[in-house]
């Protein structure tokens, strides 16, 4: 019967790992479908980035209890799974408890820890529950979040309750078993937290305590192998992808618009035609309409986001009204990519389905709102930039599709006629200094 | 007062210290050429040494590029980092956060590279070092004052205390908004929609900035961008409060404070 459980937990546990690794190999494809951008440069500041920013999550502290509670999850979180190194182990050799003999008195002290640790991030996930459900916030109740999303956040949330919860279960009944002196339940000494829910199941059997711990085992490790497939689907993969998205994070002046070498070499051998190389190709696209226009960054981004909505909440044209939401810009980008994905999965390579990114997702009220003030990429706690893509996707309305609303036609023309956006007469440029002089 | 422009200075065989770059709202925008006349008279009167490129100065190119023209600003640039180029310009200051986010973080990759100062940074710079002396009793002397970020000065460049400083040697007494600094709530402006209409909402960006500069009881606006001037003075307004609160660029007021 045993060799039966240690097959079983194998079986489920090879498979999690299976699947989980070849969605993640999917997103890595997905991510490399963006055109190349050369993030290598000053991996010092960039490791420092990654301290502050993701590990430290700096951004957060903007607001301190929600940060100290984010915080509580993600520690909480990630400390607690150091216990599943031994459940796993468990599971694959088929002991109980297999680390006691060796930490004698720490093991106890820790698996306290973990104790107190699971009962604070069952606290701070309700907590975020109503923050989400009841509270009313206005960047979790915004039509951004509508179906899926909403679902997506408090089923993590839900996840996370159980699971702990499950952890303080299978700790009270096995202490009761271990009072009892049931074999295989070799004493620990007393676990604070889970003590308090042994009266629930005082007046049980041995049987049915047994069966109570091994469910609640099992459920547990079922639950992280559950959880740990269903990150790649949710929004939830930020507690992964934060920590290259940081690495990656734009270094230069937020100021600073990407430079387009194309362009740029266009203009040139337009001015000075002897520089103009003879085979020179015109380039094929400017700007982005689609995924694949984007840089890797821009779709690492975009599966870094977890719809927290910070960026649209200081959002300048969000705030007054208008269609635009960064957070948005986000999700589609994210969206769109996965479609191109399942497309890629079916057919091998990507075949043509009459969609763009620019358009059928994202439209040009939206891009037309942005004022470019990087209020989003400030506000970003994981160093997104949905003005990069706002931008790219600007440059093809412009630039492939002569979309522009008529008072940008009239001032590109003034800029390039007159020098100024406005029609003025260059030759009034300096009136103001002969003004002075007079 | 006779302003040079390079190409005078270079005809006499001299060279200035420093390029003032004016740009389009300085140049030709009614209010703005104020801003730029007050900042020029500063200049005059710490005795610096500098020059204008007058009618050889061209847009640099911002707003088409922020509309996604790349093609205009690449022309814009190359034209202008010719003349720079071609003048041995080293160091330009300027009014316009927009331009100097321009000059200085993306024409170095086009083959300018120059030292660009925005005109807040170098107004500080004189005060601290005694250059510009300010009247006793100055009159924004104890007067309430809220200064509003420009995006492409805050954010973009991360330069948010140089005009706060200037600002505190008025001996005024600052009040911050609430969305200030980092956080500051930009005037609706930037990314070229100085020159469109808005898009559809239920609030346009300026009404809301100056209702939040008004909501601190200042009598005094103060930007460091000419745009910004614009959509905060057409904000305040709106809300018909130009009589009691005035929007006055940062180089303005010492203007009229110093000694």
């Amino acid at each position: 019967m045993q060799y039966v459980q240690q097959v079983l937990f194998c079986i489920m546990a090879a498979g999690a790992i299976y699947w989980f690794s070849k969605k993640v190999a999917e997103i890595r494809r997905n991510i490399f479908l963006g055109k190349p951008q050369d993030l290598s440069d000053n991996p010092g500041q960039r490791w420092n980035n990654v301290i502050l920013l993701a590990l430290g999550q700096k951004k957060m502290f903007h607001n301190v209890p929600v940060a100290i509670m984010h915080f509580i999850i993600y520690a909480g979180f990630i400390i607690i799974n150091m216990e599943v190194l031994e459940i796993v182990l468990d599971g694959i050799l088929g002991t109980h408890r297999l680390f006691l003999p060796y930490l004698g008195e720490f093991y106890g002290w820790l698996i306290n820890t973990f104790e107190w640790l699971a009962a604070s991030v069952i606290v701070v996930c309700i907590i975020f529950l109503a923050r989400r459900n009841w509270l009313k916030l206005k960047r979790f109740i915004s039509k951004d979040l509508n179906g899926w999303p909403k679902t997506d956040a408090n089923l993590i949330l839900i996840t996370e309750i159980v699971l702990m919860s499950l952890f303080l279960t299978m700790n009270a009944t096995d202490q009761i078993l271990q009072d009892r002196g049931v074999a295989h339940y070799e004493p620990t000494g007393s676990f604070f937290l889970s003590a308090q829910l042994i009266p629930l199941f005082e007046g049980m059997s041995n049987n049915s305590l047994v069966a109570i711990e091994r469910i609640a085992w099992w459920i547990h490790i079922a639950g992280i192998f559950a959880f740990l497939n269903y990150l790649p689907y949710s929004k939830h993969l930020h507690i992964a992808l934060a920590f290259p998205n940081a690495y990656y994070a734009n270094l230069q002046a937020p100021g600073k618009m990407k430079n387009m070498p194309e362009v740029q070499n266009e203009v040139l051998y337009a001015m000075q035609p002897e520089l103009a190389p003879a085979n020179a190709a015109p380039p094929a696209s400017f700007g982005a309409k689609d995924v694949f226009d984007l840089s890797w960054k821009n779709l690492l981004d975009a599966y870094s986001c977890t719809e927290c909505g910070r960026c649209t909440s200081e959002c300048p044209a969000n705030q007054t009204g208008k269609l635009l939401s960064p957070r948005k810009i986000m999700m589609a980008t994210r969206d769109r990519l996965e479609e191109v994905g399942r497309n890629i999965n079916a057919n091998q390579s990507f075949v043509s389905d009459n969609k763009s990114l620019l358009h059928d997702y994202i439209s040009v009220e939206e891009l037309r709102a942005c004022t470019t003030c990087n209020a989003c990429v400030e506000a970003c706690p994981v160093s997104i930039s949905p003005l990069d893509i706002i931008v790219e996707l600007r440059r093809s309305l412009i630039m492939e599709e002569s979309n522009a609303p008529q008072e940008w036609n009239g001032t590109f023309s003034n800029i390039e006629n007159n020098f100024a956006p406005w029609k003025f007469s260059p030759d009034d440029r300096d009136k103001w200094a002969n003004e002075m002089a007079s | 007062m006779k302003i040079n422009t390079m190409a005078e200075m270079m005809a006499n065989g001299e060279t200035p210290e420093i390029l003032f770059w004016v740009g389009c709202a300085g140049s030709f925008d009614q209010r703005a050429q104020k801003i730029t006349k007050a900042f020029a008279t500063i200049l005059d009167k710490v005795g610096m040494k500098f020059a204008i490129l007058g009618k050889e100065e061209a847009c640099t190119g911002d707003p088409a590029r922020r509309a996604g023209n790349e093609f205009l600003f690449q022309m814009m640039a190359y034209q202008n980092i010719q003349i720079l180029n071609g003048y041995n310009v080293k160091k330009i200051v300027t009014t316009c956060p927009h331009c100097f986010n321009t000059l200085k973080n993306e024409y170095p990759e086009l083959g300018g590279n120059y030292e660009v100062i925005h005109h807040t940074t170098l107004l500080q710079e004189l005060i601290d070092q005694g250059k510009i002396i300010l009247k006793e009793g100055g009159s924004f002397k104890g007067k309430k004052i809220s200064f509003h970020d420009s995006c492409y000065l805050g954010r973009a460049n991360n330069i948010y205390e140089a005009p706060r400083k200037v600002l505190e040697a008025l001996d005024a007494e600052l009040i911050e908004m609430k969305r200030c600094r980092t956080k500051g709530l930009c005037c609706g402006a930037g990314g070229a929609q100085m020159f469109k209409e808005d898009e559809p909402g239920n609030k346009r960006i300026n009404i809301e900035r100056a209702d939040e500069a008004l909501e601190t009881g200042a009598t005094f606006i103060a930007a460091a961008c000419p745009f910004c001037n614009t959509m905060m003075m057409d904000g305040v307004k709106n809300r018909e409060k130009e009589n009691e609160v005035a929007v006055l660029d940062i180089a303005e007021m010492i203007a009229e404070s110093m000694a």
